[in-house]
């Protein structure tokens, strides 16, 4: 099978004016834009999270009003939600390693791909926009009748960049899956596929199966908003919880296109650095699939104290455990991984370290959010802010950035300096964990959450929490200057300097246009250590820069 | 995938009729009354127009297991949409399942 | 033709089944994400049609279903023309290819011209919510909550008709210039795909919007 030939000697020669990377079909370009992309939403989502926090430093609201605050922590959510958190691994990751990972030139619509990177930065810049002119302050959520009726800030911008950025999701998962069902190069069976690739198929389901619901949402609020239609307001007839019901029917299936990505890369880098196959592959394969549907079955927790039939409630209760148990096997699946392994603590494998620990508090949490008789208390406490930010920074921002000091040397042919990484590393763990475990404390001891100003005897906590997220902040903005600095002064890269297994190692760093100089054929399973002789990276000890 | 199936025109035009036939139906059973069937009817004419188009005009009936299973999997998802949504409401009235839905307001 | 088979590969593929495969998939898969799409609808008009029936029906009775017949009968006819147009393709009958296209076409304008006409009629009888709407039947107000649903319904079915058309005159522009043969009409097909759902959407809104207890009354 002839590949297209292209005679740059790697996808970053071939083109350097700015219109090859606006008008690339690459998906490995594609992925580097939405780098660029998420990061400048994630560097906004920020500083709304630092405002949050320097308010919260005192009990009173002297930073800003309630109404601004209002405002403050609705961007922070609505920023780091839909810009960062559902795009990141998918849209980079995703977008440069699946393809090479199952032997493909590129994904099946290029085309498609290019498109739902202006579509979701169109939503960003529209969601801007909306920001710039006062932003909104409805909570992320946009509850009416507050968002339809009695709001005056920005909901409409702001309602359409978020409709609109959910349209290159759909794009995404729409071209992931027919990637991973036809692109497959010969050999490459569905069960020999790594399980990165099938967390990002099950990732893909999520996203078309849910986003359009919130689309439609979304429509009806505008159309409520501008022209008054009644949907959601009782006074015509219509019923604010259907809006509930309809927007956690995606936002809940949403927390698992934010988690499943990061699992994907958990599993690579556990059996990269571990030099072993994962745990039961099949078992997590096919855990993937089932957290993503039974993701669908359990919106209903998010709704136990919204005047939801309590029948209902205990339905959605039931389920909501069941989600539990195919993230519990594959924690487990990966600890057991870990087990007489040849354990490597190289960068990346800190963070799924990390991972392990911090999402396991953060799903145990979720389960007791899942029982009714709790949740009735700690509703809408700061226990479920540190809940989810426990599942989401502790979760996907580890898998995410373990992801990217992983595949960095594979993207840029360059390496990063170990000590700024372990550096950078630890000061995300340590500030995490300082900004966020006070949070459960805080709601345990009633803390609403959504307020600028709260009893002084909970200044304590909330001066430990403000002080964690500086440390946090730090620890985050550090890899953007490590890593720049490596593109430049980074040691060279071989294709494989981690030694590990995987069709994304057996080519050149960074890869050609097409991935391969020859089309792959797959003899073997996926994670098959030990590294046999004579393939890039056998025998080397990972290497590292100081 | 239809492969290179070929579909034969008198099949079309089969299905063609049904639908019309179908759709008279449906329109005389509306003055009909007959009750809380009236709505079932309707709704199990809409389905098998529908499932007619899907298997004839969209050749489902002549595509490889994949497609039909990914119609399948939209249809099934429509079911929770509706289903657990609808289970909320419709327990509301339930003895101790708390607050009933407020009747509709009249004016 | 081995020009065509040639220029018609992307670079991407290996082949022309798999292009035509993923293709296939992949409209599948969009159309799919339109069922949820239109999900969403259809559970509001559920909701609050089983919480209101009798103001539901009345709104209903508003509806023409001589128009609401005629354009069902249209869009099943414009399906027909459609899945003619890909066995036209498939048979290299270019021809008739082009004829089926601009029928279908005609057809879906036909539609939008008789949804025009309604929805006029609709403003003249005051039957737009908003602050002019008025509802001469006893259920009054609360009549507007259907007509809320029925525009945003037939709305977003039109919006999607409206879209139909226009990619069809771009189908159609190829089909004249003679891309489409036995050897490469999956465009055509997986348009073709976009239309029977557009047709199907309507085939659920018909009866749902405009034969909402017609036997109350025993007529129009």
């Amino acid at each position: 099978m002839s590949a297209p030939e292209s005679s740059a000697a790697n996808y970053l020669e071939d083109g350097h004016t700015l219109r090859s990377w606006l008008l690339t079909f690459d998906h490995k370009r594609i992925g580097i834009l939405y780098l660029l992309g998420v990061s400048f939403f994630f560097l906004v989502g920020s500083a709304f999270a630092m405002l949050v926090r320097l308010e919260l430093l005192t009990p009173q609201g002297d930073l800003m009003t309630s109404d601004a605050y209002n405002h403050v922590f609705t961007m922070h959510g609505i920023f780091m939600v839909f810009f960062f958190l559902i795009p990141a691994i998918p849209g980079v990751l995703g977008n440069f390693v699946l393809p090479i990972m199952i032997g493909a030139k590129d994904v099946a619509f290029p085309k498609l791909n290019l498109l739902s990177w202006y579509v979701f930065m169109a939503g960003g810049m529209l969601t801007m926009y909306g920001l710039l002119t006062g932003g909104v302050d409805t909570g992320w959520t946009f509850y009416p009748p507050y968002s339809s009726l009695y709001s005056t800030s920005a909901v409409l911008p702001v309602g359409i960049g978020v409709f609109v950025n959910g349209f290159a999701s759909i794009l995404t998962g729409l071209n992931f899956m027919v990637t991973v069902h036809r692109m497959r190069a010969p050999g490459m069976t569905w069960f020999r596929l790594p399980l990165f690739v099938w967390g990002q198929y099950a990732t893909s389901l999520v996203m078309v199966l849910g986003t359009p619901v919130i689309a439609i949402t979304l429509v009806l609020l505008v159309l409520e908003r501008v022209f008054h239609l009644g949907f959601f307001d009782a006074a015509k007839g219509g019923d604010p919880v259907l809006f509930q019901h309809l927007f956690w029917f995606y936002s809940h299936p949403a927390v698992y296109i934010m988690i499943l990505p990061s699992m994907a890369v958990i599993s690579e880098l556990i059996a990269a650095f571990a030099r072993k196959r994962v745990f039961g592959y099949h078992a997590v394969a096919f855990s993937s699939i089932g957290i993503a549907v039974l993701g669908f079955l359990v919106w209903g927790h998010h709704m136990y104290v919204s005047s939801q039939s309590v029948y209902a409630g205990v339905a959605f209760s039931l389920l909501t455990m069941l989600v539990a148990i195919p993230s519990a096997i594959k924690v487990f699946n990966w600890t057991f991984t870990l087990y007489k392994g040849a354990v490597a603590l190289e960068m990346p494998m800190l963070y799924a370290l990390g991972f392990l620990g911090l999402f396991t508090i953060g799903g145990l949490t979720g389960v007791f959010l899942a029982t009714l008789g709790f949740d009735v208390h700690v509703h809408d406490t700061y226990f479920v802010v540190a809940h989810f930010h426990y599942v989401m920074v502790g979760g996907t921002i580890m898998g995410y950035l373990g992801g990217l000091h992983y595949w960095w040397p594979k993207m840029t042919g360059r390496l990063y300096s170990e000590f700024w990484g372990k550096t950078s590393g630890w000061l995300v763990f340590v500030g995490f964990n300082l900004t966020f475990f006070p949070q459960f404390l805080l709601g345990l001891q009633g803390m609403p959450r959504r307020y600028h100003a709260y009893p002084a005897e909970w200044q304590v906590l909330n001066v430990l929490s403000s002080a964690g997220a500086s440390v946090l902040g730090v620890g985050l903005i550090l890899p953007v200057g490590y890593f720049l600095y490596s593109l430049r002064y980074g040691k060279v890269a071989g294709p494989n300097p981690w030694g590990a297994r995987g069709l994304e190692w057996e080519t050149t760093s960074p890869p050609p246009t097409f991935n391969f100089d020859e089309q792959p054929v797959v003899e073997h399973e996926a994670y098959d250590y030990p590294l046999p002789a004579g393939k890039p990276g056998a025998g080397a000890a990972p290497a590292s820069a100081h | 995938m239809s492969g290179h199936h070929v579909v034969p025109v008198k099949i079309y035009l089969a299905i063609f009729g049904a639908l019309m036939a179908f759709t008279a139906i449906t329109v005389a059973v509306a003055f009909v009354d007959l009750g809380p069937l009236n709505n079932v009817v309707m709704l199990a004419i809409a389905v098998v127009k529908a499932t007619l188009v899907v298997l004839f005009f969209m050749h489902v009936k002549y595509s490889t297991r994949l497609i039909p299973l990914v119609a399948a999997v939209g249809f099934m998802w429509l079911l929770i949409l509706f289903g657990l949504t609808m289970s909320d409401y419709l327990s509301r009235g339930w003895l101790g399942a708390g607050a009933p839905w407020p009747a509709p307001w009249s004016n | 033709m081995p020009h065509a088979h040639s220029s018609a590969l992307a670079h991407q593929f290996d082949s022309l089944e798999q292009q035509k495969e993923s293709a296939t998939l992949g409209m599948w898969f969009f159309l799919v994400q339109e069922v949820l799409f239109f999900g969403g609808l259809f559970l509001t008009y559920m909701l609050y049609r089983w919480r209101d029936p009798t103001a539901f029906a009345a709104g209903s009775h508003e509806l023409d279903i001589l128009l609401g017949g005629f354009n069902t009968v249209v869009l099943i006819a414009s399906s027909l023309t459609m899945a003619m147009a890909v066995h036209s393709a498939q048979t290299d009958e270019r021809k008739k290819l082009v004829g089926y296209l601009v029928a279908t076409g005609s057809l879906g304008i036909v539609f939008l011209i008789v949804k025009y006409f309604e929805y006029s009629a609709k403003w003249h009888h005051h039957l737009i919510p908003g602050a002019n709407f008025h509802f001469e039947g006893v259920v009054g107000g609360r009549a507007e909550l259907f007509f809320s649903l029925y525009f945003a319904m037939t709305g977003m079915h039109a919006l999607h008709m409206v879209i139909g058309v226009a990619v069809l005159l771009w189908i159609l522009k190829r089909a004249r210039a003679g891309e489409f043969g036995s050897h490469y009409y999956n465009p055509v097909e997986c348009f073709g795909l976009y239309w029977h759902f557009v047709d199907i959407v309507w085939i659920f809104l018909f009866p749902m919007l405009y034969l909402i207890g017609r036997h109350y009354h025993g007529g129009a």
